[in-house]
């Protein structure tokens, strides 16, 4: 480490950490709603890359829309496509419950071929309808610039505003699975599902909506991340194993477990950047999830259970 | 620490906790060759757990499991099988697409290594060894028959078929009368009694006229602690055992 | 020892029959009808078919999804490649370098000398072995850690599927040790025989083909013997099978393994026909298809998966030369359709269809309506009961 002095480590330190938050951000964001539909459902959807593919599109089509005949909602309609994505990603996924997933629960190794193929069904659809070149929309100007608390330490405010929203959605989650009616359903349905039906919970209606609820949060993550880059036709098939890793590290049926594995490994994969290049920290941290879940296969949070 | 013993199966302060919640506690149990020992108790007692416990399908916190000698508790479930329990599931655990000879033969133990089974040849042996189990457990009709096919009462007979073919030492049987008619229970009763000579039958069941009719003795768990243990006769006059099981 | 290879090698007379026709089909019907180019592609599409046949006995009958199978074929290929990327730079081929005798791209990266992990490559012997034991060794060690401590179904999938990232991302980015993303390429001659000539091609096809052909008895071999119903008894009943005394983890490491050999020979033999290895045939997307090509063959179908293989690739070649956007849409939905409709693949339906026209054939009426009645039972809700019987019967 010669050449750097401590002042310079420390910058780096933070401005490489705060990197790894967005990743932070994007990871969990996206891993929120597949630890739904993985650790409440079980199944295993190979399309959520492009659920968050889809809110990233919705919001690059609303800033067009936006330049073009309202010039002047250009503040304001960022909040407005984030409510956006999150419906229109949440209605395709209940749709795509209702016409494949459904009947596919018995059968998760299925699932995850057939959701494979709705995955390049979708990539081509983007690429057919937006193009193959990469978009981005146009970001208000209060997402612009930087914070600067030293000469040396630059903040990006977008980065910021996604730690944010990463903030609220995680909470809204927390607080809709664990202190919620719906919730509990949700949590009695997975625990077991013939006697929730039993007592009166519609258990398709709450697969479907179940399903929905992650897909939309997908549709969330992707609309934040246009905030950091650019979206093209196979963005989400990019961060679609990093997710699943980040939920099966966390523990499939931990919320907590998820968020404290998107940590992780979004800091030691930026942090890793900057001393190695980018592949080389991306085949490290990979490889140190593979070998620790290999020696701990439930997870890093995961309670044992009597099975 | 426990010597030698002659019992085929001694449990001596078998403890077992999930999450702090104890399963089995303290328990000792002594099983003799050639005895028929029925485990009763209502429904959370933990005799499946105490089964799921002896085969290894879960691992004790503390205790010993000895079976003709051999501590148990540190074997994996193939090593336990293979020295000689055999254990049947509560719902008949048999490959339904297969046929009863088939279901039997893959049974049969030999050829239990991936070299071996990929060089194993059915031999005459073999043959007359699977017709005269399927004899036993009143299936030498039906050998050729998809399992899926055959009746529930003749599914559990089918498991038993397939511990007995292993010539075990420690029988077990989770509920072996479960779903099946009158007549198919007294054939049952009839297996029991004529496969526990030479080999020691551990069964689970709720059928107390059942009981009645096989147990040599009987033990009754009850929030995983043994309440009363003896022949069937002084455990049914036992008051604690009519207040928390018989009674009502 | 004749009823040894009748019944276990070729799996009675069904099997034989079915055999013989893939053996007129690759070794008559496609020499004689494609010209040398045509053919040399279909050679490279049996290679994948490799590991297809591995994944029938792997995922058909053990119930182990990999996602990672890429992984294997690459192996086989890169150490194929490794051997004939060292002997086409040979110093007077490569004087032009500055460090002449070590592969180009070794060279544009500043390397100056040979790698550590190449040296061994020089040697024919040393490749051929590393071919069948890198990528068993490899397979042994992922498969200890994850079946001795019982990790299956969707956990496996996805872990080997990070494996396959792991393995693409390191080879891009270390481009001086690998070729990174162009990959080994500019491979010319082995022992001095010039792989690119004509009569090379020809020669390569047929011993690909007998290869497959080998593989597909050897699987034969397996799924005939108690292994291979002990396999299927794990996929429907894994704890009567543990409690029947088999130890479980080690058949499943052993089919592991198997599956791991059978592709990485695919993979050797993809380098030595095409002339070149690359990243693009190890990663996420080229595993996920390979499942598809046992798919659609029939995942319970040594056979089938072959003509799968073809049946898709064929069809890609097709589409992508003149529709590429409409190939995406027909593999994805390819994907769901065997899936949901037809879980047994064209095995399946070939059985179904076959049963059908045999007893048309003796009846000689009414079988439209029974034919319309087989049709709707193809559907997902019959699969159990078709699952053993479509086997190897196509």
């Amino acid at each position: 480490m010669d050449g750097y002095s401590f002042a310079d480590l420390q910058a780096i330190l933070i401005m490489q950490g705060f990197a790894g938050i967005s990743l932070f951000s994007v990871l969990l964001l996206m891993a929120l709603g597949l630890a739904i539909i993985f650790g409440q459902m079980g199944v295993i959807n190979m399309a959520h890359g492009e659920f968050m593919a889809v809110g990233a599109y919705t919001t690059y089509f609303f800033s067009s829309l936006t330049q073009n005949y309202l010039p002047g909602f250009l503040d304001y309609y960022f909040v407005f496509s984030i409510i956006a994505a999150f419906f229109i990603a949440g209605a395709i996924g209940y749709l795509l419950e209702f016409a494949l997933i459904r009947h596919l629960y018995k059968r998760p190794l299925d699932t995850l071929l057939a959701t494979w193929g709705v995955s390049l069904i979708m990539q081509q659809l983007f690429r057919t309808i937006f193009g193959a070149r990469e978009v981005s929309p146009a970001l208000p100007d209060w997402l612009l610039g930087s914070y600067e608390p030293t000469e040396m330490i630059d903040i990006p405010l977008n980065g910021l505003f996604v730690l944010g929203l990463t903030v609220l959605v995680t909470g809204g989650v927390f607080y809709l699975m664990f202190r919620s009616r719906w919730g509990l359903r949700v949590r009695a349905t997975t625990q077991n599902r013939v006697m929730s039906g039993a007592v009166g919970i519609n258990t398709k209606k709450v697969d479907r909506l179940t399903f929905a609820l992650g897909c939309g949060i997908a549709g969330v993550a992707g609309a934040a991340f246009t905030t950091i880059a650019s979206t093209g036709p196979t963005t989400g098939s990019l961060y679609i194993v990093d997710t699943f890793m980040v939920v099966v590290f966390g523990g499939a049926a931990s919320l907590f477990g998820t968020i404290a594995s998107a940590f992780s490994i979004a800091q030691a994969q930026s942090i890793m950047e900057f001393f190695l290049s980018g592949s080389m920290a991306k085949v490290f941290t990979l490889l140190t999830i593979v070998v620790i879940l290999m020696l701990r296969p439930e997870g890093l949070f995961s309670t044992k259970v009597r099975k | 620490m426990s010597s030698g013993t002659d019992f085929t199966l001694a449990i001596e302060g078998l403890t077992v906790s999930f999450d702090g919640f104890k399963a089995v506690d303290d328990l000792n149990m002594y099983i003799d060759r050639n005895e028929l020992r029925v485990v009763i108790g209502p429904n959370g007692a933990g005799k499946t757990t105490v089964l799921d416990l002896i085969c290894g399908k879960t691992k004790a916190t503390d205790g010993s499991i000895k079976f003709k000698n051999t501590e148990l508790t540190r074997l994996s479930e193939h090593q336990i099988v293979r020295a000689g329990v055999g254990r049947k599931f509560q719902t008949p655990s048999i490959y339904e697409n297969l046929t009863v000879f088939e279901n039997l033969e893959i049974s049969y133990p030999k050829g239990r290594g991936v070299f071996g089974s990929l060089t194993f040849e059915r031999t005459a042996e073999i043959d007359t060894q699977i017709r005269k189990i399927a004899a036993e457990i009143f299936l030498d009709q039906h050998l050729e028959q998809e399992a899926a096919l055959l009746s529930h009462g003749q599914k559990q007979w089918l498991e038993i078929g397939m511990l007995l073919i292993q010539d075990p030492e420690l029988l077990m049987l989770d509920e072996p009368v479960a779903g099946m008619s009158v007549r198919e229970r007294e054939q049952t009763a009839e297996l029991l009694q004529r496969i526990c000579h030479g080999r020691s039958v551990l069964v689970i069941e709720h059928d107390m006229e059942f009981v009645a009719r096989i147990a040599h003795r009987v033990t009754v768990l009850h929030q995983g602690r043994i309440l009363a243990e003896g022949a069937m006769e002084k455990v049914q006059k036992d008051p604690k055992v009519i207040e928390v099981y018989l009674g009502h | 020892m004749k009823s040894f290879f009748y019944n276990k090698l070729l799996g009675g007379k069904q099997g034989a029959i079915g055999l013989l026709v893939l053996a007129l089909v690759i070794l008559v019907v496609f020499p004689l009808t494609l010209d040398l180019f045509r053919l040399n592609l279909v050679g490279k599409y049996l290679t994948y078919a490799f590991v297809a046949v591995g994944l029938v006995l792997l995922w058909g009958y053990g119930g182990i999804l990999s996602l990672g199978q890429g992984i294997f074929f690459g192996l086989g290929g890169y150490c194929m490649a490794m051997f004939l990327k060292l002997e086409a730079s040979s110093p007077e081929n490569t004087s032009i370098q500055s460090t002449p005798g070590i592969p180009d791209f070794m060279d544009w990266n500043q390397l100056t000398h040979l790698p550590w992990f190449w040296k061994p490559f020089e040697s024919f012997g040393f490749t051929l072995i590393a071919i069948l034991v890198i990528p068993t060794v490899f397979a042994f060690i992922v498969g200890y850690a994850m079946f001795k401590r019982r990790v299956g179904g969707v956990y496996f999938a996805i872990i080997t599927q990070a494996i396959a990232l792991i393995l693409t991302v390191l080879i891009v980015g270390q481009q001086g040790y690998t070729g990174g993303i162009n990959g080994i390429t500019d491979l010319r001659t082995l022992h001095g025989w010039d792989i690119r000539e004509d009569s090379a091609k020809y020669t390569l096809y047929f011993v690909n083909a007998f290869l497959l052909l080998g593989c597909v008895m050897l699987g034969r071999y397996v799924l005939t013997s108690k292994f291979g119903r002990l396999l299927l008894a794990m996929r429907d009943k894994e704890d009567r099978v543990r409690f029947s005394g088999y130890d479980v983890s080690t058949f499943k490491i052993f089919v592991f393994c198997l599956a791991a050999v059978i592709s990485a020979i695919g993979g050797a033999m993809f380098t030595l026909q095409v002339g070149f290895m690359s990243p693009s045939f190890v990663g996420i997307v080229p595993s996920i298809e390979m499942v598809i090509f046992a798919a659609v063959g029939g995942r319970m179908s040594l056979i089938g998966a072959v003509y799968g293989t073809l049946l898709v690739n064929f069809g890609k070649t097709l589409f992508s030369e003149s529709f590429p956007a409409l190939w995406l849409f027909l593999i994805g939905g390819l994907f769901i359709a065997v899936v949901m409709f037809f879980p047994n693949g064209l095995a399946g339906i070939y059985a179904k269809y076959s049963q059908q026209l045999a007893a048309c054939v003796k009846s000689g009426r009414g079988c439209a309506r029974s034919l319309v009645e087989k049709l709707r039972s193809l559907r997902p809700g019959s699969r159990t009961g078709a699952g053993s019987q479509a086997g190897e019967s196509l």
